[in-house]
This record gives C-alpha cells, sequence and structure tokens, in this order.
C-alpha cells in the first residue's frame, strides 16, 4: 500500500515540476574536509578544507597544516577518499535555447539574418529546460549560452545551471559576441544531390563584409549620431574591451584572417572557437594572446591522412605551445551530450595532457577565455562557491560519480526526470 | 560508289550520290561507281598484329577487298602513293552518347516524391528503361563526328545512359558524308544497364545504390517469369528485356568496387557483361581480374591539383592525390593483367584530351600494341563485329587510318581518317616541306628568307641584305603560298603581297603586288636545307609512381597483412567467460584462433609480446554501425525493401574502417538505415583492413534484417510537404508490419504447395519476389530482426505482431524506452541494442534515460550498447564505462555490453565475443583498463592477424607525410610546367546515421 503511494507521488511530482526547483541562497556555512581537492589551476591539495560561507569560497586550504576554530563553518561534510572538483564550465553551448531537437517550436537557438549581434541568449535561456538538470549530475554548472547562425550570430551570456529563470542564472550578461568566420570550402548542392566541397569563392568578398561591418560599427561609436543603429550599438563592448569575440573558425587561413581582422579594426579580445587547424598557426595565436575553445574533441580527424587521434591529442600540442585551451562541445546532439564534457577532458589527459591540465580545459582556462575567471574556475577564497565532490577521478566515466554539488554555496538537488524514471522502474521490477 | 575528287575541294564539295542504291533519286540521274582505290607503298596495320611493312589497301564501296605486299591494282582505280605513311584501321569508342537526345529531367519537385508508377504498360519500376533504344531517337551530329575522326575514330557505340536499364545502343559509322544512308551499322547491337537513376523519372525507388542492385535482380526474376507466359498485363519493358537479351550486355559501374558487384550480380543470372569501369581497376587489381569480366575504360586521368596555394592544399585528401599519381598506370595494371578491354572516350573533358592521356598511359608503360588492341580488334571483337570493324582484313569496312608514322608516337601526324571509304582530312597530306633557306627576289630587291617550322604550318623569318629584318607572314594552304612582306624602304603600313602555287620545282616563283597595286614577279632559290632547330627534346620524365595499397587510401598496407603466431605474456585478460578477469596471464594466438590461456605458456614459433600492465580482451563487437557503405545507407523509396542487402554495398575502402580498428571494434553489424519500417539486410562484418568486400564478410554469416518504427519511418521529420508516403503514424506502421507478413506468408504456402506437387501436376511457378522471400525467411525463423525502436508502445506492437506470426523479435536496437517494458521484452525473448546516454534529438527520446540499459540487465534481458555513429564507433568502450556509472554494473559485466552480448545478440558468440580456447583470435590490446577514459589500443588483431598496431600506426603516419610531400612537389612541378590544373577541392566526410537519405 505504502508503495503505490509513494509511486503516485513520484509520478505526480514529475507531472508538475519541468525540473527539479532550484536550491535556495546558503544560509549555513560549509566545511569539505580531507578530500583531494582537484583546484583547476593544475594544483591538488589531497587533503584539503574547503569552506564556504555567503556562496563565496572562504577556506581553501590543506587540513594538515591549517587549525580550524570547533564549529567556524555550521556544516562539514567529511569527503575522504573523495575528490573535490571546481564546477565544470561548458563555453559556447545552446543548453536551454533548445528542449528537443527535431522539434521546431522548441528551438530558439538561430535567428534570421546575417549580422546579428544585438540578438541576445539570455532572454530565450530556458532556465528550467530538462536538458540542464541532467547535464549537473556528471559536475557542468556553468554554461556560456550561445546563439547560431548567420555571420554573426549573436551575443552570449554566461549563466549558472540552477535557476528559476534566466535573471537568476545571469553569471556574466553579453560576455561576448559570435562571428561565424566565412569558410574557405563550401558543399555545393543540395542534399539529395551533393556537389563536391569546393573553393568558396566569395571567401574575400565575405572577410570584407565583416571589415567594414566592424570598421562601421566603430565610425558609428565614434560620433554622435542622430539616428540610432541598435546593430552597431550592440558591438561597443568589442571596441572598449568589454566584451570578448568569439570567433568560430576551424581552418587555419580563417585563423590568420579572423585575428588579423579583428586587430586591425580595434578589437583585441578575441577567442577562437572550433580551432580544428590551430595547431597549425599556434605561433600566431601566442604571439596576438588568442586563446582557442576546441571544438568536440569526440571528433574524427577531417582528412584521411590525419593521425587517427588527432582531435585527442590536440589540447595536449595547443596547450604545449602555451595557448590557453578551453574545450567545447558543439555538434550533433550538443545539448544532451554536455553531460559529457568532462570525458572529453579524460579524452585528452589519455592522449597527452595531465590529468590536472585536462581539468583545466574544462574549469580554468574556459573561465579565463570567457572572462569569468574572477568568479569561478578554480578553487581559491573570494571566488563563487561552485563546486562538486565525486566519489571519484571525475574525468573518467566509471568514477564521475557525484553526490554533493554546490553552485554559489547552494546545494544542488542531484535528482532529474531521468533518476525518477529510474526509480520508479527500479521499483516496478524490484530491482536493487 | 564514290568518285574521287581533287583533295583540294573534298571537304568543300561532297559527292551527292552515296544514296543505297535501291533508293530513288530526284536530285540527280543515277551514278553508279565501282572504281577502286588503292593506296600503295604504306606500311599497313591489317591488324595490331598483322603489319605489312610496304603494301597496298585496295578498297571499293567503302568495304577493303584486298590487302596485301603486292596486290594487282585494277585499271578502274585511283592510287595514291603512301610511301613513308602508315595505315591503321579506325579505332571503334564503344561507349559514347553521339547524336542521342539527352533524356528530359523530370520536373523535379524537392517537395514531393513519387512512389509508386503511373506509366501503362511498362515496368513497374521508372528506370528500368529496357524499351529505350538509342538508334530511335538518333540524329547524326557532324560536328561531334569532326571530333571524333580527328582523334582517329570511325565506329561508336552510342547509347542513352540513363536508367537502370537503359535499352540499346547503336553502332554508328562516322561517315560524315550527308548522303551515306549506312551511317548506322547496327540499330541494336548493346543493350545497356547501369547504377543510376534515370533523370527523366521521379519515382522513389531506388533511392540507394543497394536498392538499384535489388531491383535488377528482381527485374531478371521477372523476365523470366514474363517469358514463361505467367504475366496477364502487358509490359513492354520485359518484353524488350527479353529480345535483347543476345545483344551485348554492358553495365555502366565507373569504379572498381561497382565492377566487382555488377560482375557477381551478373553470375547470378549466367550473364557476362562488359563492365565500363572507372579507371580505378588497378587499386583492386586481383579482384577485378577475378571476376573475368571484360572492361570498357575511360582514361580521364584527374588533372594535378593547384598546389600552390598552401592553405587550400592542405584540404586536399591524400587519396585524391595519390589518385592522381597512380591513375596513368591504370592501362598498363590492367593489360599486365591479362585483362580484355576496350577504351573509350567516355568522360573526357575534351577529346583532344583522348590522344593526350592515351600517351601518358604508353608513357607510364602500357604497351602500344595493346593499346591499339584496345582501340581497333578489342572493341570489335566485344561487339562481336570482328569481321567487319576494327581491322582491315578483306571484307571489312574501309575504316582506316593514315598517319606519318607509329601512330602512338608523339611526332606522329594523323592526316586522313577514312570511314567506309569515306575521306576525312584530318591534316593535309599533300602539304609540301618548303622549309629551308632562300635568297629572295621581288623586282629587283634581293632578301634573305628562312622558312622554318612546321611543315604544314611554316613561319617566315626575312631580311634585307643589310640585315635589317623585314616583318612578314607566311600561309600555305592547299598548295597555295602566301607571304605578305612590309615594304622595306617604308615606315609606314605599306606591304608587298607574294603568291604562287606549289609545284614540283624547289625554286618557288610566282606573283607579286606591291602595295601600290602593281604587279609583278618573285622568285626564290633554295640555298640551304632546312634545319631544325635543336630543341632538347625533352624525354618527358614520369612522376615516382606511389605504390598501390590496400586498401588504396591513407593507412593502407603495401602487403596485405597476414596471420601470425603470437603469444601475450603476463596480461590481464578479459575472458567474458566463468574464468571472468584474470590476472598474470598468457594467451597463445594460433592459425587464427586462441590457441591457449594459461601462464607460463610457451610456443617456439610464437612472437612474443610482453603484456605486463597490459589488458587484453576480446574485440568489440558493434551491432549498429553504418561504416563502409557505399552510396546509400537507406534504401528510402519503399515502405519496405526487404530485397535490398548491405552485403551487396560493403565498401572495403573506407577510411572509417582503420580508425574503429583503432578504438578497438573488430566484428560490426552494418545495418540498412531507419527510413521504412522493412528495411533492407544487414551484413555482418570483420574489419579486416586492406581486404576486398567480400572477404570482410563475416563467413557463414546469421541472415539479420533491419526494421524501424517511429518517427523516421512515418516521416516526422522530414519536413511538412514530405509526408506521402505510407505509413504516416504508428497505427499505419503496424498494418505495414501485418500486411506483408500476412503476404509473405501466403508467399511462402503458395511455393511450397508448388515444391511439394509432383512433377505432372506442376502448375505454373509463383513469381520470385525477393522481398517476400525474404521476410518469409523470418516467419521460417531463419532471418533475425534488429529493430530500430523507441517508445514502449511500438515496442509491445511488434512484439504481439511477430507472436501472432509465432516468431520473435532477434534484437531491438536504440529501444531508448525499453525499461519500461523491460518485463515484456524479457518475457518475448528479445534481447536489446542501446545508446548508453543518449537523448533529447527527437520527440520520441524524451523519455530515454541512461539507466535504460542497467534496468534491462537486471531485469534479464541481454543487452549491448551501440553504436549508429562512426566516431562514437571507436569509442564503445568509453560508452560501456557508462553502464558502470549510471547503472553500477560491475566492470566485467558492463564489458560484455560491447563484446560477448552482442556477439550473442548476432548469434555469432561460438565464434567471437571471449576470449576462449578454441574461438577466433578476434583480440585487443590495452595500455589500460578498456573501460577508463584513459585506455588506448596497442593491437587490434582479427584471427590472428594484426591489423592495427599503435608503433606501426606512428611510422605509417610518416610514410603519409613524406608521400603528401612528395605528391605535392609533383603537382607544383605540374604547374610548373604549364600543365592544366584543377582547383584544390575537399573530400567530403560520408558518415551514415540512420536517418540519413542521401546517397
Amino acid at each position: 500500500m505504502n508503495k503505490k503511494i509513494y509511486l503516485l507521488v513520484l509520478i505526480f511530482s514529475i507531472s508538475i515540476t519541468a525540473q527539479q526547483a532550484p536550491a535556495s541562497k546558503q544560509s549555513k556555512s560549509i566545511l569539505i574536509l580531507n578530500g583531494t581537492a582537484h583546484l583547476g589551476n593544475g594544483k591538488v591539495i589531497e587533503n584539503s578544507a574547503i569552506g564556504f560561507k555567503d556562496g563565496k569560497l572562504t577556506l581553501v586550504a590543506d587540513a594538515t597544516t591549517i587549525r580550524l576554530q570547533n564549529g567556524a563553518y555550521d556544516i562539514t561534510i567529511d569527503a575522504k577518499g573523495k575528490q573535490v572538483y571546481p564546477g565544470f564550465i561548458a563555453p559556447n553551448s545552446t543548453l536551454g535555447l533548445v528542449e528537443i531537437d527535431a522539434v521546431k517550436s522548441s528551438d530558439d537557438e538561430s535567428e534570421i539574418g546575417n549580422m546579428n549581434p544585438h540578438v541576445r541568449s539570455l532572454i530565450a535561456y530556458n532556465a528550467e529546460s530538462k536538458v540542464i538538470e541532467t547535464v549537473r549530475p556528471n559536475g557542468i554548472l556553468i554554461a556560456q549560452i550561445t546563439p547560431r547562425g548567420g555571420r554573426i550570430s549573436g551575443t552570449s551570456s554566461v549563466v549558472q545551471l540552477d535557476a528559476w529563470n534566466w535573471q537568476d542564472a545571469v553569471m556574466k550578461e553579453n560576455d561576448g559576441i559570435h562571428l561565424n568566420f566565412p569558410v574557405t570550402f563550401n558543399q555545393s548542392g543540395w542534399w539529395a544531390e551533393p556537389g563536391g566541397i569546393t573553393l568558396n569563392k566569395d571567401y574575400a568578398k565575405q572577410v570584407d563584409e565583416i571589415k567594414t561591418f566592424l570598421s562601421d560599427s566603430k565610425a558609428y561609436l565614434g560620433a554622435a549620431s542622430k539616428d540610432r543603429n541598435l546593430i552597431f550599438e550592440s558591438v561597443k563592448g568589442l571596441f572598449d574591451g568589454s566584451q570578448t569575440l568569439f570567433i568560430h573558425a576551424d581552418n587555419e587561413l580563417q585563423i590568420v584572417d579572423a585575428i588579423n581582422l579583428a586587430k586591425s579594426n580595434g578589437v583585441n579580445k578575441i577567442v577562437i572557437v572550433g580551432g580544428f587547424e590551430a595547431y597549425k598557426v599556434a605561433d600566431i595565436l601566442k604571439e596576438n594572446n588568442v586563446g582557442v575553445l576546441l571544438r568536440r574533441v569526440h571528433d574524427m580527424p577531417e582528412y584521411d591522412d590525419q593521425d587517427v587521434n588527432l582531435p585527442y591529442k590536440m589540447a595536449k600540442i595547443l596547450t604545449d605551445k602555451g595557448i590557453i585551451v578551453g574545450l567545447e562541445n558543439s555538434g550533433a546532439m550538443e545539448r544532451m551530450n554536455t553531460r559529457n564534457l568532462p570525458f572529453l577532458a579524460g579524452t585528452c589527459a589519455a592522449y597527452g595532457l595531465d590529468k590536472e591540465q585536462a581539468l583545466q580545459l574544462i574549469t580554468s582556462n574556459t573561465a579565463k577565455l570567457l572572462g569569468i575567471d574572477n568568479l569561478c574556475g578554480t578553487l581559491e577564497e573570494g571566488k563563487d562557491a561552485t563546486l562538486f565532490i565525486s566519489e571519484g577521478d571525475a574525468l573518467d566515466m566509471r568514477t564521475n560519480l557525484i553526490y554533493n554539488a554546490f553552485i554559489q554555496g547552494r546545494k544542488l538537488n542531484l535528482e532529474t526526470h531521468q533518476t525518477k524514471l529510474n526509480a520508479i522502474y527500479k521499483e516496478k521490477y524490484n530491482q536493487k | 560508289m564514290k568518285r574521287f575528287f581533287p583533295f583540294l575541294f573534298l571537304l568543300i564539295f561532297v559527292p551527292k550520290i552515296k544514296a543505297q542504291e535501291y533508293f530513288p533519286n530526284n536530285e540527280s540521274v543515277q551514278s553508279k561507281n565501282n572504281n577502286y582505290t588503292a593506296f600503295t607503298n604504306a606500311k599497313i596495320y591489317i591488324t595490331p598484329t598483322q603489319i605489312i611493312e610496304k603494301g597496298t589497301l585496295l578498297i571499293q564501296n567503302g568495304k577493303v577487298v584486298s590487302v596485301g605486299a603486292t596486290v594487282t591494282i585494277p585499271k578502274n582505280a585511283t592510287t595514291v602513293n603512301l610511301d613513308g605513311k602508315s595505315i591503321y584501321p579506325s579505332f571503334i569508342d564503344m561507349y559514347t552518347n553521339f547524336g542521342v537526345e539527352k533524356p528530359q529531367k523530370s520536373e523535379r519537385s524537392r517537395l514531393s516524391q513519387t512512389y509508386d508508377t503511373k506509366r501503362q504498360g511498362y515496368y513497374w519500376n521508372e528506370h528500368i528503361r529496357s524499351e529505350v533504344n538509342s538508334y530511335e531517337s538518333f540524329s547524326y551530329d557532324n560536328k561531334k563526328a569532326e571530333e571524333f575522326l580527328k582523334a582517329g575514330f570511325g565506329m561508336v557505340g552510342s547509347h542513352i545512359a540513363d536508367g537502370v536499364a537503359q535499352g540499346t545502343g547503336a553502332l554508328i559509322a562516322l561517315n560524315n558524308d550527308d548522303t551515306a544512308n549506312k551511317k548506322v551499322v547496327s540499330n541494336q547491337i548493346t543493350n545497356h544497364f547501369g547504377f543510376s537513376r534515370s533523370v527523366a523519372s521521379n519515382q522513389a525507388y531506388p533511392s540507394s545504390l543497394m536498392g538499384m542492385i535489388a531491383l535488377v535482380r528482381q527485374m531478371y526474376l521477372d523476365m523470366d517469369w514474363y517469358k514463361k507466359g505467367n504475366a496477364i498485363a502487358k509490359d513492354i519493358s520485359l518484353e524488350a528485356l527479353i529480345k535483347n537479351e543476345n545483344l551485348v550486355q554492358i553495365f555502366t559501374t565507373e569504379d572498381k568496387l561497382n565492377s566487382l558487384r555488377a560482375a557477381k550480380l551478373g553470375k547470378e543470372f549466367g550473364l557476362n557483361y562488359i563492365l565500363k569501369g572507372g579507371g580505378n581497376e588497378f587499386e583492386r587489381i586481383a579482384e577485378i581480374k577475378s571476376s573475368n569480366a571484360k572492361f570498357i575504360i575511360p582514361i580521364d586521368f584527374p588533372e594535378a591539383y593547384d598546389v600552390s596555394n598552401p592553405y587550400q592544399a592542405s584540404q586536399l585528401d591524400f587519396s585524391d592525390l595519390r589518385m592522381w599519381n597512380q591513375a596513368p598506370t591504370n592501362l598498363k595494371v590492367l593489360s599486365d593483367n591479362g585483362i580484355v578491354f576496350a577504351l573509350t572516350t567516355d568522360k573526357l573533358k575534351k577529346m583532344e584530351d583522348f590522344r593526350t592521356n592515351l600517351l601518358k598511359a604508353i608513357q607510364y608503360g602500357f604497351d602500344k600494341t595493346k593499346a591499339l588492341e584496345a582501340l581497333t580488334t578489342v572493341p570489335a571483337a566485344l561487339l562481336g563485329k570482328s569481321n567487319e570493324i576494327g581491322n582491315l582484313k578483306v571484307g571489312a569496312y574501309a575504316d582506316f587510318l593514315i598517319t606519318s608514322g607509329e601512330v602512338f608516337d608523339k611526332k606522329t601526324i594523323l592526316y586522313e581518317n577514312w570511314v567506309q571509304g569515306t575521306k576525312y582530312v584530318v591534316n593535309d597530306i599533300t602539304a609540301k616541306d618548303i622549309r629551308g633557306n632562300y635568297d629572295l627576289k621581288i623586282n629587283n630587291d634581293s632578301y634573305k628568307w628562312v622558312v622554318k617550322g612546321e611543315i604544314s604550318a611554316p613561319t617566315s623569318e626575312i631580311k634585307a641584305i643589310d640585315s635589317t629584318k623585314v616583318n612578314s607572314k607566311l600561309t600555305i594552304a592547299n598548295n597555295w603560298v602566301s607571304l605578305i612582306l612590309k615594304d622595306k624602304d617604308s615606315t609606314a603600313n605599306k606591304f608587298n603581297r607574294l603568291t604562287t602555287y606549289l609545284d614540283a620545282n624547289t625554286t618557288l616563283s610566282g606573283k607579286a603586288i606591291s602595295f601600290d597595286g602593281k604587279e609583278s614577279t618573285w622568285s626564290a632559290t633554295k640555298t640551304g636545307p632546312f634545319v631544325a632547330e635543336k630543341k632538347e627534346d625533352k624525354v618527358e620524365k614520369n612522376n615516382l609512381v606511389l605504390p598501390i595499397m590496400y586498401p588504396n587510401i591513407a593507412f593502407g598496407n603495401t602487403q596485405k597483412p597476414t596471420q601470425q603466431t603470437l603469444l601475450f605474456k603476463n596480461a590481464t585478460v578479459w575472458t567474458n567467460e566463468k574464468e571472468g578477469i584474470v590476472q598474470q596471464t598468457d594467451v597463445l594466438v594460433k592459425n587464427g584462433k586462441i590457441a591457449a590461456i594459461g601462464t607460463n605458456l610457451s610456443d617456439a614459433n610464437a612472437t612474443v609480446i610482453d603484456a605486463k600492465g597490459k589488458h587484453l580482451t576480446s574485440g568489440i563487437i558493434d551491432e549498429h554501425s553504418h561504416i563502409a557503405i557505399s552510396n546509400g545507407v537507406n534504401e528510402s523509396g519503399h515502405n519496405s525493401t526487404a530485397e535490398v542487402t548491405i552485403e551487396d554495398v560493403v565498401n572495403s575502402d573506407d577510411i572509417n574502417i582503420y580508425r574503429e580498428l583503432a578504438g578497438g571494434v573488430t566484428t560490426s553489424q552494418l545495418l540498412h538505415g531507419s527510413a521504412n519500417p522493412i528495411g533492407g539486410r544487414s551484413a555482418i562484418v570483420k574489419w579486416k583492413w586492406g581486404a576486398a568486400p567480400d572477404e570482410m564478410l563475416y563467413k557463414d554469416q546469421p541472415k539479420f534484417i533491419k526494421f524501424a518504427l517511429g518517427e523516421n519511418v512515418k516521416q516526422s521529420n522530414w519536413g511538412n510537404n514530405n509526408p506521402t508516403r505510407f505509413p504516416q503514424t504508428r497505427m499505419g506502421v503496424e498494418q505495414v508490419f501485418t500486411d506483408y507478413f500476412q503476404r509473405a506468408k501466403d508467399y511462402d504456402e503458395s511455393w511450397k504447395k508448388y515444391n511439394a506437387s509432383s512433377k505432372k501436376n506442376k502448375e505454373k511457378a509463383p513469381r520470385v519476389d525477393l522481398e517476400l522471400q525474404t521476410i518469409a525467411e523470418i516467419l521460417n525463423k531463419e532471418r533475425f530482426i534488429s529493430c530500430h525502436s523507441y517508445v514502449q508502445s511500438e515496442i509491445l506492437m511488434l512484439m504481439n505482431v511477430a507472436e501472432k506470426f509465432n516468431f520473435r523479435v532477434n534484437t531491438f536496437t536504440h529501444i531508448l524506452e525499453g525499461y519500461k517494458v523491460a518485463d515484456k521484452m524479457k518475457e518475448h525473448g528479445v534481447g536489446a541494442s542501446t545508446f548508453a546516454d543518449w537523448w533529447a534529438y527527437k520527440f520520441e527520446v524524451n523519455d530515454a534515460i541512461p539507466f535504460n540499459g542497467p534496468i534491462l540487465h537486471n531485469a534479464g534481458v541481454l543487452v549491448a550498447y551501440n553504436s549508429d555513429d562512426a566516431e562514437m564507433s571507436r569509442r564503445l568502450n568509453q560508452e560501456a564505462a557508462k553502464a558502470v556509472k549510471y547503472g553500477n554494473l560491475s566492470e566485467e559485466e558492463a564489458w560484455k555490453f560491447v563484446t560477448l552480448n552482442p556477439a550473442k545478440l548476432l548469434h555469432l558468440d561460438d565464434k567471437v565475443g571471449s576470449i576462449k580456447v578454441g574461438k577466433d583470435a578476434d583480440i585487443v590490446l590495452w595500455n589500460n583498463n578498456p573501460l577508463s577514459i584513459y585506455a588506448q589500443v596497442e593491437k587490434t588483431i582479427i584471427e590472428g592477424v594484426v591489423y592495427y598496431d599503435s608503433e606501426k600506426d606512428a611510422l605509417k603516419r610518416t610514410e603519409v607525410a613524406k608521400d603528401r610531400n612528395l605528391l605535392i612537389g609533383q603537382m607544383l612541378d605540374e604547374k610548373n610546367k604549364g600543365m592544366s590544373t584543377q582547383e584544390p577541392k575537399k573530400k567530403a566526410k560520408k558518415e551514415y546515421h540512420c536517418d540519413t537519405l542521401e546517397q
């Protein structure tokens, strides 16, 4: 009888809530003790004491060397044998912009038109997306919500992934503008009669259009104009350094052209997104202080004669060259795949990086590239208490088992509609 | 009948008296001409190997009447002295579209497809166009004929290359005489087929290569059935097929693997097609040879890519670079392997390329005699016309070339191309050589004149006595010389004109007209012979040709790897047997099998591999893969396509095979896509990198077929304008199944009844229906279903339908809501091949959860994790690890999700899926726990053959980089030499998924 009621309650709760209720503000201070802390900056504290109050980290220390007053923290979590990590960051993400890929009415990721810097992802971000709750249990706690399509897709914002609505979610509003750099080759024909992939004859023209757009915007912003131009105004941050230009480009020529174009038009904060051939122009990237959000590394080589494991090795190659590298995960089924972000980093560790370096690819490096490293990306005193505890190595599938996660000190409910369905059906079949 | 006119007029004046003798003539009086023409003193190639050094060819009425060293020349003969010249049979191109109408493109609406034909009286499929006869729309194309004639061709086969069955082709003589009524030598000589849809039809089926192959099979079966008088309705297409059975059957394949496919298909029906290939036969020459097929081969060698821009050049596929380098050797390789083939001009951008490319092939080792045969005797024999064409034996058509020398010599000039006794002048044979040094006198002025350059187009250099240069221009046409030169005393534009008719004299003299119109005479006395400028006769150096690899793409092997005896020492062995995961264990691999498992094993012949600290597992098996498939994973043209099979279209030359091996995958089921409820049959393959497609097929493989449910089959995501095919709902899907199973049952019963009846009472045999036959195999439990499925309702539905028809579904693949009906699946006895964590990509996977696999497993259902994705397939070990993460399964059980369990689902576990003595040595050596994200494959072994080795891989990469660099260098050189180049292009990454519709 009891069981039946329990079952009913569960079903009921599913049907009324789109997602788990966001956690409320941190009211009690918390100390995580004795866990192995991976700080996200390459350092590890084997036996750590991590404390946070009012949403901010107040203590990141070696538990064996510091002394804490009794009662300094309201709650102490013993994490002995466990691993503590800063929350992972998913850049260039469309979480919350699309619910189900094939259902057009649930799709808000791409606006029509070519130059759309004024289009803002933030206001379409559905904080209640059912996909979002499934990524948190794997450690992804922060995302850069990015529009797609067009030459300039629009303006992204960085959010934390446990909120009632986009306003509550925002960490950095309008952090960057996204430019899809013209491709050097394009496919002709249509799907039923595909042509070859041939040189993009309009490449130079398309590059010039961007140049014109930037110089027009700059000219407009330089003098008071009677006629307001929302589009030009929306890129102001690119010139005053308050916004980053995220240039989506894979090919080496694109990357070189893109950097030259941006720099020569007064845009200095640049990040390359994709960067499949960034390794070929690493020196130029380094010279210009341009970081790379490397495209999904669980990918095939582009050409038949490339190293079959090249995508897995790229982060290592770029890191060794002194480039700041983060990992992004756009592509097929990208939203649901967000939860595999840690394993992208794990693969980079399998192919050359050490594990702490690999961790940086989804924590501190990404935070730097998104300009949110003052808030998150590492476990450092003063930063947001956005972190989690895992049973084991969070970059490995077998041990990425997260049982405590916090965003700005708020303890998350890691249940999802999926865990609930799991519970219901395990119950149905009397499985443990 | 013919008369000969002075050469001067031949091109302009065409005798109008060549009509057949029983034709009325209202243009003149009848004029019979039985005169002979004798070509004397020529080197005559009667055939490429039967040569008369100095002989006479005698022709009359367009035929050879005599040929030999001594021929009596009749009195009524015109004699042409060809001293020093050669005569060859004119070339034959049996594969052209000369003079035929190009098929009209159908009004293609992108919005909707036609499924069922509206044609009346023809075959049910509009891509079967066997009733088409090229001669019916034939119209002689003088201009095109001239192109062929200039290239040396005298006869062409001509057909309409459109559709799967394309109808008949005609044999046309390129007789440019307007009045000749004998141009059509044969109106129906060939019967054509091809792997191409008709552009004239919108009918959706066949949308894939495998569909075309199945269609050809069914077409022949229907032909046979029709022949026996079984059909009620008239079928013009089948009647044409029957009528044309004895013609020369030509199948257009345009690719080496397609050639193997067509040859195999032909053999099923006792046919030996002549295959029109693609120029890449050399890449699989052993298989091409053993197909025993004869070929028509194009020589459209790729142009070098313009690699001067390194950014663009880097985008070129290595295989494209290699193809450029190796393609010119194709003819040599074919010829060296004793393959009979004719050459064609098909696919050439321009006719001039024919000679250029043929000479190139010869330069790359193709034998000249073979070349001549491939253009004369071979096509003649292939067409069954050896008595009439391709040689100059008595009785053959007077189709011949007059050349200045050896026909495939670069310097040789082709003078004339005679077809059926009609002359076509390519270069004026009568052109006199006036080259040399002269003293030129005009009136009283003297000049030094040098005539040099080509005989037919000499150039002129004139200097006055004081050595000042005088501008001049010399032209020779039809034996008339005209020379224009600037008046020597004038700086103005004043020109003098000199003319003369060339005769036997060495001194030239004639009329001079000065700039002011005064006429006088001029003369030029030869003072010295022409001395050719000693231009270093550049011997074209051949590019270094890279060796063929198997497959002939990056990471192929020049030598196919062989079976080894291997002894792994001290490995952690994941047995997948009751022994579980055992430490410090030796495994001996011998004769392709696991020979022993234990400690302290030894074998004198074994290569010992120190596997301490490493993990040895059985190879990964992917139950659901779509890689290595040629031209279409879906036959979406019908809602049931049980007649198609992936076995027909395995592509052995897909780079993804190597990548699979690098991920530890040894066996995959290549499934048809999910565009229709009843899809095609599967191919189960082992990834024997380098082997030919048929060698990759798993031996004696269990028969499987793909079924599908849900959004894909009801075309939910095809856009709003496309839903025209039944079913459009899950309700309809059930009806499709029930209908087909019922029909298959009836079909099977009718055959059983027929087979059981005694010979005397035998009624007419039922029609063989490959589709129903296949479905009947399911009912008879001889074929297993792997069904693409998502939501619980449809899962239950299919199980119910199956139970009604008294069989069981073997596997639900994808099955993301399987966890909701795990108990019912267990009861039915079906297995699950699912994804570890996919969801949210379609509405029907909204309730998909990563706990699906574990719940099903714990409920007693056999569970595997599959990829459906080329990329994920090489990380299936990581996917298996997710069963540990989400389901808290033991590592041992999780590992079975990608090895033993799929082996069981595929009924292969007697041979693969675990490390057990006697089983196939399909094993993988890992540097780490295979479920770890940090694991890398060191060796992948199939049946004792090492197909992937991480150390060798590194060496291969170095090799590949070196070769790429070499090829880029060769191409730069090509560009430097001024050869034409093509723009770089990228090769499309072909990755099929279930719902990929394109080819």
